[in-house]
């Protein structure tokens, strides 16, 4: 747990605008109000089971075990989820708080789609109105989901600014949040940005392992030897790591994008090559210049092109708890061919870096040992950028 | 007693309101920045505003957001923000208060960062995304170098918050006149003067307001309920229609005249 001004250890935090700081009290407030209330636990339980269709199954994958001729692989089918990601968890959460709030006016910001996606439903479900804002260079690479967002109702709003992509929307979405604060629900897509947002979504998103720890034990009579999650922000990871972290037999794997690799410098792996900073409203790594200017990610999967990260997971690098690497841009290629091919499952490009990594480790491992690999989202929204990559023949 | 407490007490004693004018360093390059600043000071401005540019300014609008990315391109940094004020010490006393986001102030490291400070000249500092919760690394250190740390309130923060927020900053205290990014205005927002005449009746510091105010008639106005008024992106957009040619400086020194005349 954070402390009260949201610190995990030395990160984390509240580095905002003066003019947000009330709403982010007030949202703390509403949060921790929302969390005891037994009316609220009660329908969004509900929803998620009803509308999100959870729990989403947990699935031996056994070809893709045979592949890696080492531990089994388990997945978290977070891909089955409605709208197509773990994103929904979160923003039915934060979208049945903004409904007890009063706020009918809903922005968000997004890098793949995913969270926008999510939170347009979600809006359309709630009768609130909904803009997202998104980083040009993602509404090219992105444009299924994009499409998806308008006909669900949503407004996007293409930014220009920077790199055009997550780290920009982002922007955008806080300077539209400072300039309607009063009327305005900001439903942040991660475990990053200002406090309550890493804690709160962190929270929504534990929903993801405790099913899953649930789920491990009836099928392997225990906990599994390995958790593997992609992080960009990290919610999906948070989601699936949180209730294993108080086991210590269980290792924690959180997986950057390698981008083009580690050396070339275009890549988001903020964790492993970046230092401590503060962006967007909290303390944490950050890829950024020896006097603190902020640099451009790049990753093939927009939802990991994030040069920030959450700052629960810079505690848990610091405290050695969780373990983070990095995949590049290819092997998450190959990974999301070798999950096609071998399971009939195609991975969005975000969780094809998991899909890399866990094959490394299990490969690694023993086979009386186990692996958990969290699936947060399909690949229908790839399929853009998986044929341009095809036809070009790479 | 700092420099910027002198200033104030100044223009208290001679019936006067005060003009902060705002300039990102390095706009459009250092020594054109300087020329900028130097105009400003000279044309009456009471204390210059100096922005260090930062690559994610999300509490800033488009006009500053472009001034920043100039001077980034310019390869302006801390460090050479602080060369500026250096520069611009030599030949005046203005009070500088140098403005910008955290991150580039911690990367460059606190304690260093407050003593290379210090002896550049800069009086206070500005941090607009360091409330009042987050002030314990940085603000101490600000103190005992004998810098002002100069808080923020905006219209969002209820009475109780603007007397803490008073006790642990000292300079002045800088009004956000609307809930909003920066940038030029057409009017002044409604119930601005209310809140301001509120905030000043309790106020221990000296009152400035800024965001959005763009014109002679409109600094009139803003300072009837407070000590100062920044004027910061239409200060900019003068820079950014001019550059580097000499007219600027010169278009620049006219508009602080005429805001000062109108504030008299």
């Amino acid at each position: 747990m954070p402390d009260r001004e949201g610190h995990f250890g030395a990160f984390g935090g509240r580095y905002v605008a003066e003019t947000l700081m009330s709403a982010l009290i007030g949202l703390e407030t509403a949060y921790r109000a929302a969390r005891r209330a037994p009316s609220f636990r009660n329908e969004l339980q509900t929803m998620l089971r009803d509308y999100a269709g959870r729990p989403t199954p947990l699935y031996y994958a056994a070809r893709l075990t045979e592949k890696a001729r080492g531990a089994k692989i388990y997945i978290k089918r977070e891909d089955l989820a409605h709208t197509g990601s773990h994103k929904i968890n979160n923003t039915l959460g934060q979208g049945l708080l903004a409904l007890r709030m009063g706020k009918r006016r809903v922005i968000a910001e997004t890098g793949a789609g995913q969270h926008g996606v999510a939170t347009a439903t979600v809006c359309a479900k709630m009768g609130v109105s909904c803009e997202v804002y998104m980083g040009e260079e993602d509404v090219r690479r992105q444009a299924l989901n994009v499409f998806r967002m308008r006909l669900l109702g949503a407004r996007v709003n293409p930014v220009t600014s920077g790199s055009r992509t997550l780290k920009d929307a982002m922007n955008e979405a806080l300077r539209d949040w400072v300039t309607n604060v009063r009327n305005t629900y900001y439903l942040l897509g991660s475990t990053a940005g200002p406090h309550p947002y890493p804690e709160m979504v962190r929270d929504f998103q534990s929903v993801i392992g405790r099913e899953a720890a649930r789920q491990f034990r009836k099928a392997e009579g225990g906990a599994p030897a390995a958790v593997v999650a992609c992080v960009g922000g990290g919610s999906n990871a948070m989601g699936i790591f949180t209730p294993f972290i108080p086991d210590p037999g269980v290792r924690l794997y959180g997986v950057e994008a390698g981008g083009l690799g580690l050396a070339s410098g275009k890549h988001g792996a903020t964790l492993s090559r970046g230092r401590i900073g503060v962006l967007h409203g909290s303390k944490s790594y950050l890829l950024q210049d020896a006097h603190g200017q902020i640099l451009e990610a790049h990753s093939i999967s927009a939802g990991l092109d994030y040069p920030g990260v959450g700052p629960e997971h810079a505690w848990l690098k610091e405290s050695g708890r969780a373990t983070y690497v990095s995949v590049d841009d290819a092997q998450a290629l190959e990974a999301f061919d070798a999950l096609s091919r071998l399971e009939g499952i195609q991975p969005a490009l975000e969780s094809s870096h998991a899909v890399a990594y866990a094959l490394v480790l299990a490969r690694r491992m023993r086979r009386s040992e186990t692996v958990l690999l969290n699936l947060s989202g399909r690949g229908d929204k790839d399929m853009g950028i998986l044929m341009e990559r095809k036809e070009a023949g790479s | 007693m700092t420099a910027i407490d002198a200033a104030f007490r100044r223009l208290r004693a001679e019936r006067q309101k005060g003009l902060v004018v705002y300039l990102t360093a390095g706009d459009p390059t250092p020594a054109a920045s300087l020329s900028y600043l130097r105009a400003a000071a000279d044309a009456g401005a009471d204390l210059v505003e100096v922005g260090v540019p930062f690559s994610d300014p999300t509490a800033d609008g488009p006009t500053i957001e472009a001034a920043s990315r100039r001077a980034l391109s310019a390869g302006m940094s801390v460090a050479r923000s602080l060369e500026l004020v250096r520069a611009f010490r030599k030949t005046h006393r203005t009070p500088v208060v140098l403005f910008g986001y955290y991150n580039p102030f911690f990367r460059y490291g606190i304690p260093g960062l407050c003593a290379d400070a210090r002896s550049a000249g800069v009086d206070g500092f500005l941090v607009v995304d360091l409330p009042l919760e987050e002030t314990g690394e940085a603000v101490p250190a600000m103190r005992s170098a004998g810098l002002d740390w100069i808080p923020l309130v905006a219209p969002t923060t209820g009475a109780k918050r603007v007397r803490a927020i008073q006790r642990a900053g000292s300079g002045f205290l800088y009004l956000i006149s609307v809930t909003g990014v920066t940038g030029v205005r057409e009017t002044l927002p409604r119930g601005m003067a209310a809140w301001a005449r509120d905030v000043r009746e309790t106020a221990r510091l000296p009152v400035a307001v800024g965001f959005g105010i763009s014109s002679p008639e409109m600094a009139r106005k803003a300072t009837r309920h407070a000590d100062a008024a920044v004027v910061g992106s239409a200060c900019v957009k003068i820079v950014e229609r001019n550059g580097r040619a000499p007219r600027g400086p010169a278009e620049l020194s006219r508009f602080v005249t005429s805001l000062k005349s109108a504030m008299r």
